[in-house]
């Protein structure tokens, strides 16, 4: 009976957990419209004081790499240490950078 | 050995908490019953929380009520060993599950005057808890609003079994209403001693606000009906000891039973 085209399309869900600290992808779930996105990403992912801001974006919008280009797009910054940078000294001042 | 009920010492100021109390608390063992059963799993989560959120209110209201009640009575004892005439809250609270339809409408219609009431009460009672209680109830009555009363609108506005069923649920819960606004002695007396609005006072803005969340959705508001139950009177409907009856078992059977 199940019919795909009549399932609530798929959202993400991103909360920012303060004010201040940036909206951090936090799961997913289904939803008719925006609206509803937002009111049922508040009622699943915020019940416990997780965040005072959300932001829903509809799943198919989000553009993703290739698993398939892994090795050609990730692993060469492998042995590139020296783009840390970690051969400089710090003042004192900004120690927790 | 199992626990006895309770001895109320009615006044007024009592009642009048009681009324706002128990309906809290009975609507919320009501919407609880779609915990595992609402047809989506995001709606099966908004409806808990809003049932969570009811228990709440009622165990604020239910503490208050004990303490001017003067007999020690506290928010369990008043919970789960009273009898079913000493239970004032409104018929709409405790009438049966239903559909879904049946259940983002009742939601829609408590959530609206439970919203117009705590508003009423955090600004004018004279009790600082109550006002307190109120100040925190009035954000989370927002949403049950905006939540339940999107899904009128979504099932008026849907299908043609989704408006079907959402006149369904109107022809059969819309005559529960009027016992939300009417008005008696214990009404009075606790709005003249300063507890908080007549609660005939909150019909005009409910009408007003139902009438827009209807409209949106297609719907027509049915008349007013000269029906009128009598929950906050103690006098309930059938549906009331079966709900006592899942509520009440085990503290009754074990009292003082705590996990």
């Amino acid at each position: 009976m199940s019919d795909i085209n009549k399932e609530w399309p798929l959202w993400e869900v991103f909360v920012r957990s303060k004010a201040g600290l940036d909206h951090k992808h936090c799961g997913s779930l289904h939803a008719a419209d925006a609206k509803m996105a937002i009111q049922m990403a508040r009622d699943v992912y915020t019940r416990r004081q997780e965040g005072c801001s959300v932001w829903v974006v509809q799943s198919d919008q989000i553009v993703a790499s290739d698993p398939g280009d892994k090795d050609m797009y990730f692993d060469p910054a492998e042995d590139k240490v020296y783009r840390h940078p970690t051969f400089y000294q710090l003042p004192k001042a900004v120690d927790h950078m | 050995m199992t626990a006895a009920s309770i001895q109320l010492e009615l006044t007024p100021a009592t009642q009048y908490l009681l009324r706002i109390g128990d309906s809290c608390l009975i609507l919320a063992q009501r919407i609880s019953e779609w915990c595992g059963h609402a047809p989506v799993l995001e709606e099966d989560i908004a409806m808990s929380n809003i049932a969570l959120d009811l228990i709440g209110q009622a165990r604020a209201v239910l503490t208050r009520a004990g303490e001017v009640e003067g007999r020690s009575h506290d928010e369990d004892q008043l919970a789960f060993l009273r009898q079913e005439r000493d239970y004032f809250n409104v018929t709409l609270a405790e009438l049966p599950r239903g559909d879904f339809a049946n259940a983002v409408l009742r939601n829609t219609m408590a959530a609206t005057w439970l919203k117009l009431l705590w508003e009423r009460l955090a600004m004018e009672s004279k009790d600082e808890e109550l006002r307190a209680i109120a100040a925190k109830a009035v954000k989370e009555a927002r949403y049950h609003q905006q939540h339940s009363g999107d899904w009128v609108v979504r099932l008026g506005d849907g299908t043609d079994e989704s408006r079907q069923r959402m006149e369904a649920a109107l022809a059969s819960l819309w005559r529960f209403a009027a016992e939300l606004f009417d008005t008696d002695a214990a009404d009075e007396a606790a709005a003249d001693a300063g507890w908080g609005p007549r609660w005939s006072e909150l019909k005009a803005p409910w009408q007003a606000e139902m009438q827009q969340i209807l409209s949106e959705a297609g719907l027509t508001m049915p008349a007013e009906s000269k029906f009128q139950s009598d929950g906050k009177r103690g006098r309930h409907s059938e549906h009331m000891g079966f709900i006592l009856a899942d509520m009440q078992y085990l503290q009754r059977a074990f009292p003082g039973g705590v996990w």
